[in-house]
């Protein structure tokens, strides 16, 4: 059953992919990357990763299409323009990204494998230990939030800056509203 | 700008349900699937499917750009205070050990307040990201 489910979601992926690249309205191409979101968070599902698939639905499939359409609407750009410039470089370097990873991904241990290195360094330590010590019975949130504490806290100190960062750049106009229309009118 | 009348009362029919879920993911992470992160971003979609669909002025009188501004950094600073109230205490840092007499009832409060820090600091931002872009197209 979940074989046949893998093959329906990532076909669709494939289909979404080609979609997005042949797609020259960038509008489009938002909807297909919120759509090609959905049916990561679903693979995420499958493969038993609720928390990364709630974070690729919400962030992935809503946050992140709302902020791209607003930027469409703000640039008032709307079709992405034919370049005639010659494609070999970019082919050239996405071919051979590509390339090397799948053949990286050979030397991978198999899917699932009890004694792949991910599984006998410090896994099982959390998976027994996390209970006793912590008494929270979600892994996943003692990892996140308690064993890799600062790492969590170097993210929420990512997630301030950037948010400063647009808060900066895009924001901030509120005092100079009325001199900043008289300017854009000029 | 007045949209369909099935889309508006729709929408306020699922917002209530849409923070509820936002508070059920927090402050179940414990024990299931979610945490700080994850429902800060879907409280931060209420608040902008709200403004979506009722103007960002109607969002604004709800959730005003001050209090988005002010909860970017007050996240931070309650994840670093944390931190800081276990280093008081004679622990290491960030180690919640310390907080309660039972090690792993301070464990359990460590992790809340951090988490509570995480969805401020995320709520915060990802609204405060929304009110940027539209207020630029003004």
């Amino acid at each position: 059953m979940e074989l046949y489910i893998n093959m329906a979601l990532l076909t669709l992926l494939a289909a979404i992919t080609l979609a997005i690249i042949t797609q020259r309205d960038l509008f489009s191409v938002v909807i297909l990357a919120s759509i090609y979101s959905f049916l990561i968070a679903s693979v995420m599902i499958v493969l038993d990763a609720v928390d990364v698939a709630m974070t690729e639905a919400s962030v992935g499939a809503g946050i992140s299409t709302v902020v791209l359409i607003g930027t469409l609407y703000l640039t008032g750009q709307n079709t992405e323009l034919r370049s005639h410039r010659a494609i070999f470089v970019p082919s050239f370097v996405a071919l051979t990204t590509g390339g090397m990873l799948v053949w990286g991904s050979a030397g991978l241990p198999a899917f699932g494998v009890q004694d792949a290195p991910v599984h006998t360094h410090v896994a099982p330590t959390y998976l027994l230990e996390s209970i006793p010590e912590t008494g929270v019975p979600n892994v996943v949130t003692s990892v996140l939030a308690d064993y890799r504490g600062f790492d969590t806290f170097g993210e929420t100190t990512v997630i301030f800056t950037a948010g400063i960062g647009v808060m900066l750049l895009l924001g901030a106009r509120r005092k100079r509203k009325r001199s900043g229309n008289v300017e854009n009118q000029t | 700008m007045k949209l369909d009348v099935i889309l508006r009362v729709t929408t306020k029919a699922i917002l209530p349900f849409i923070l509820l879920f936002a508070l059920y993911v927090h402050f179940h992470g414990d024990f299931g699937p979610g945490g700080g992160f994850q429902a800060g971003v879907i409280a931060a979609g209420m608040v902008i499917l709200y403004a979506i669909v009722f103007g960002v002025e109607a969002a604004q009188r709800v959730v005003p750009q001050w209090l988005v501004s002010a909860m970017v950094p007050i996240g931070v600073l309650v994840y670093g205070g944390t931190g800081v109230i276990s280093f008081i205490f004679g622990a290491n840092y960030l180690d919640y050990s310390i907080l309660a007499h039972d090690p792993k009832h301070g464990h359990h409060l460590g992790i809340l307040l951090v988490e509570a820090g995480v969805i401020t600091t995320v709520a915060g931002t990802m609204t405060a990201i929304f009110y940027a872009f539209v207020q630029r197209g003004r």
